[in-house]
């Protein structure tokens, strides 16, 4: 197997399970996904979907409260699953990053942006103090901040959810990681903003050759962004494809139902509702019966 | 989410069993959360023991608390020299069985903690509701004068207290419980403050709802749960500082045989007796002890914030 | 021409922030006078992005909060909470919905309450016809007459945005505001949603005042659209006049960011990646 084709992440059979008042939860259920260098996959499901559970569980940020299990958890061909916390650490951060939701609450209000940029350089990179601030500037330019020298001492309150967001992201790719994990990194913005910051995203995918997952509930956005999109639904995979071929012809129920309940595609004078519910036994099988 | 529409498929439920099954799935919500904190249970089964021996004192005392045995005083506890199954924990300088005063001191116990969080309770979530919900200067006035008391230290108020009002265990409730209660403003208020600005208020205010209306029915069922800990968490602060104005002379007068006065008739035996001091110390401990156990778990169960689901 | 249902004339609306011991105080203009009119029957949708005073616009219209300047008329009548009390009659003709249905139902409410609360305290409808009227809007609104007495954690986003809807309109208000009412829902209940509320405009003829940033929600629901920007309304007309003609750069600018999710932009899209 020649090095292009190890996939950059690999998942296989990945199951998550929480306690909770109410029993125990399957919050991801036999899901396996793999993502390649250079591609943009885009995790699409609803609320309770388990998508953002997922990777999380691979990052290995999950309360203890959860059980994680997994046939294979591979990065680059080398096996993640039995990390101690160190070397997970050393992982996380290098050469996976994450961007989350909320940028503004994703940032330690108590210290100034280029603070924290330069402790995740400190961590990750051998860079002296002096390459380190030109690191983080060079960052700003690259995620487009206005004044990037200025921006250094700003404190995250100082600036607006988009700002923030960039910030982030400048973060996220400090130290080149192969791989950048955006769960919903544009759901708490405005329209216009949101338009910039995958924008952003995507030049810089290219750019740096960079896997990317993109975890998403819009439609939308899967379809400015993705290479390639899996549908999750109640924890399971739903369907995988390619995004055009996902948009033209949908194969599975539920994204056909979901697709179908965008207002942008309304023919009638009410939208359709998911009444055809083949997926839901799809989902769910010992319950159909 | 699922549970939902499979009873609603299967059965029509009357409203009584309605009723009665979302009772229940909330009390066992309760109990999941609670049940985790181990200490929380135990502190639990004491505090209901205590609850149980102060009820049924009379029945499980062997003597009565104030009977003075002329020819047993200073009798040690039954497993020293000395000891009889007479008197198992001793008796005191005055030939009272020690086992009893504890039994019935525990009734005292359990009243001052219950009259002295009820008066702080109301008193204190009346006012912080009305700082908390009207603010402006309002707000102002009220939380400076509860600066004010809290700046001063509490025992040393509350003993001030006791001087002006005078000696006796009901004064010294009252003063325990003005003691207390600013903690209940302050909790109460920053409660309110973050729920009035919920929708639901808005859309009940927008419904029609008056400002009485708006704070007693809609706002603070709300702000309970800090609440309720908060309750059981200065319970026991209750009994810790009734026993030291007992013990200072300023609370329960003797013969009563609340713990902190028993703990300061016994002073004077403290080296020749070791047991007449021993216990009632013993007593306020566990007591103290178990209850603020039990307001760890309530907090547990109770704060929204920590629940993981 | 069918009569107005909401007026507002040259609406303003500052606020003062800081004014503290050693801040010096700030003005801020959240409403720059709008003017609108909107008939019984249709929906006007405003459309902006946060900070834009939208929101600020719907307390002023739900009578929550009083303008700065300028006069609110609804039904024709003239709006002054300052002056006092609103009568119960004026308190019935607008209601609010919220963004978040985890926020607008009382959580220690049961849902029989949440709806029967509006009537306790109006007062018109008789005692014992209360319960019957909750129990009729519970099933028009899609749910179950074993849902009185559960409680709201008990429910999907979905359905207690429903029953938010539901409390909204037991005193039959004829104008609703709806301040981004399907933007925290998933796609699929989103629909359900909006065509709920296309059901009850029929059923009631009411008005909508339908306030989102979400431009393909207002295309399809909206008969007027008015664009916001810095409390200022940029853009105001028809939803045809608005969406193929857009006249202000704002406007321009947010429909250019809006995603597409239509398989011709994404072909053009990959195409463009593979150049």
């Amino acid at each position: 197997m020649t090095k292009a084709d190890t996939p950059l992440l690999e998942i296989e059979n990945l199951t998550v399970e929480f306690d909770t008042a109410s029993g125990n939860l399957k919050a991801v259920d036999g899901v396996s996904l793999s993502v390649h260098e250079r591609e943009v996959l885009a995790i699409v499901g609803e609320s309770g979907s388990g998508k953002s559970v997922s990777m999380l569980a691979v990052m290995g940020l999950l309360p203890w409260t959860a059980r994680v299990t997994a046939d294979a958890l591979r990065f680059q061909g080398r096996d993640i699953s039995n990390l101690t916390s160190s070397e997970r650490r050393k992982l996380v951060g290098k050469d996976v990053a994450m961007i989350f939701q909320e940028p503004i609450a994703s940032l330690n209000p108590c210290f100034t942006v280029g603070f924290q940029i330069d402790e995740t350089l400190r961590e990750h990179t051998k860079l002296n103090k002096r390459e380190r601030r030109d690191r983080t500037i060079e960052l700003f330019e690259a995620v487009g901040l206005p004044n990037p020298e200025d921006r250094l001492s700003a404190y995250p309150h100082q600036m607006s959810g988009g700002q923030c967001q960039r910030v982030m992201i400048a973060m996220a790719i400090a130290c080149d990681p192969k791989l950048l994990i955006a769960d919903e990194p544009t759901t708490a913005l405005d329209v216009t903003i949101q338009k910039q910051i995958l924008d952003l995203l995507v030049d810089l995918q290219a750019e740096k050759n960079m896997g990317m997952i993109m975890i998403t509930h819009d439609m939308g956005v899967v379809a400015e962004t993705a290479d390639r999109v899996i549908v999750k639904y109640k924890g399971r995979k739903m369907e995988e494809a390619d995004v055009l071929s996902l948009f033209e012809n949908p194969q599975n129920s539920y994204t056909k139902a979901l697709l179908s309940a965008l207002p942008e595609n309304a023919t009638g004078d009410r939208l359709p509702t998911v009444t055809d519910l083949t997926f839901e036994q799809q989902a769910n099988p010992e319950a159909s019966a | 989410m699922t549970n939902i529409s499979n009873t609603a498929d299967t059965e029509k439920l009357t409203d009584a069993q309605e009723r009665r099954r979302t009772r229940n799935r909330m009390l066992r919500e309760f109990w999941f959360y609670f049940s985790e904190n181990r200490g929380a249970v135990i502190g639990m089964w004491i505090f209901l023991a205590l609850v149980l021996l102060a009820v049924l004192a009379p029945v499980i005392a062997p003597h009565a608390p104030n009977i003075q045995y002329r020819d047993a005083l200073l009798v040690p506890p039954v497993w020293q020299d000395g000891g009889s199954w007479n008197y198992i924990l001793g008796t005191d300088a005055v030939g009272r069985d020690m086992l009893s005063r504890l039994i019935y001191g525990s009734q005292f116990s359990l009243f001052i903690g219950v009259v002295v969080v009820a008066i702080a309770l109301t008193t204190g979530v009346t006012i912080g509701l009305i700082a908390g919900y009207f603010r402006g200067p309002v707000d102002t006035v009220i939380m400076r004068v509860m600066d004010i008391i809290l700046a001063f230290p509490s025992l040393l108020l509350a003993l001030v207290l006791v001087a002006i009002l005078g000696p006796g265990l009901l004064n010294a409730m009252i003063a325990i419980a003005i003691v207390q209660q600013p903690h209940y403003v302050r909790l109460t208020r920053a409660a309110v403050m973050a729920e009035k600005n919920r929708d639901y208020v808005t859309a009940a205010r927008v419904a029609g709802s008056g400002n009485l209306r708006l704070m007693f029915k809609t706002i603070l069922p709300n702000c309970t749960a800090p609440l309720i800990v908060q309750a059981a968490l200065s319970f026991s602060t209750a009994i810790l500082d009734a026993a030291a104005l007992g013990f200072l002379g300023m609370g329960a007068q003797p013969p009563t045989p609340e713990w902190g006065t028993m703990l300061a008739e016994a002073r004077e035996f403290i080296l020749r007796a070791w047991w007449v001091v021993t216990f009632p110390g013993i007593a306020i401990l566990v007591t103290v002890l178990a209850i603020n156990l039990m307001g760890d778990g309530l907090r547990d169960a109770l704060d929204p914030k920590l629940k993981r689901s | 021409m069918s009569e107005i249902v909401l007026e507002t004339r040259n609406v303003t609306r500052d606020y003062s922030i800081g004014g503290g011991l050693f801040s010096k105080q700030k003005t801020v203009h959240a409403l720059k006078g709008i003017d609108l009119k909107l008939e019984k029957g249709k929906t006007l949708a405003v459309v902006g992005e946060s900070g834009c005073g939208k929101s600020t616009l719907a307390r002023i219209i739900t009578m929550i909060d009083a303008p700065t300047s300028g006069e609110v008329l609804i039904d024709g009548q003239p709006v002054d909470i300052t002056a006092g009390p609103l009568s119960s009659e004026m308190r019935r003709k607008v209601q609010i919905v919220f963004q978040n249905p985890y926020g607008s139902l009382n959580p220690r409410q049961k849902i029989g309450d949440v709806l029967m609360e509006p009537l306790n305290i109006d007062g018109s409808v008789p005692v014992s016809e209360r319960r019957e009227r909750a129990m009729g809007m519970l099933e028009k609104i899609g749910l179950l007459p074993e849902h009185f007495n559960r409680y709201p954690h008990m429910f999907s986003g979905g359905q207690r945005q429903r029953i938010a809807i539901a409390r909204a309109l037991m005193l039959n208000p004829q104008l609703l505001v709806l301040d981004e009412p399907v933007s925290a829902l998933d796609l699929s209940v989103q629909a359900q949603v909006l065509n709920l509320l296309a059901d009850l405009q029929d059923e009631f003829s009411l008005t909508y005042v339908f306030i989102s940033h979400d431009l393909s929600v207002v295309r399809y629901i909206a008969d007027e659209v008015m664009v916001m920007y810095f409390g200022e309304a940029v853009e105001y007309g028809t939803r045809d006049e608005v969406f193929s003609n857009p006249q202000h750069n704002y406007t321009k600018t947010l429909f250019a960011a809006t995603p597409r999710a239509d398989v011709e932009s994404i072909k053009k899209r990959l195409a463009a990646k593979v150049a």
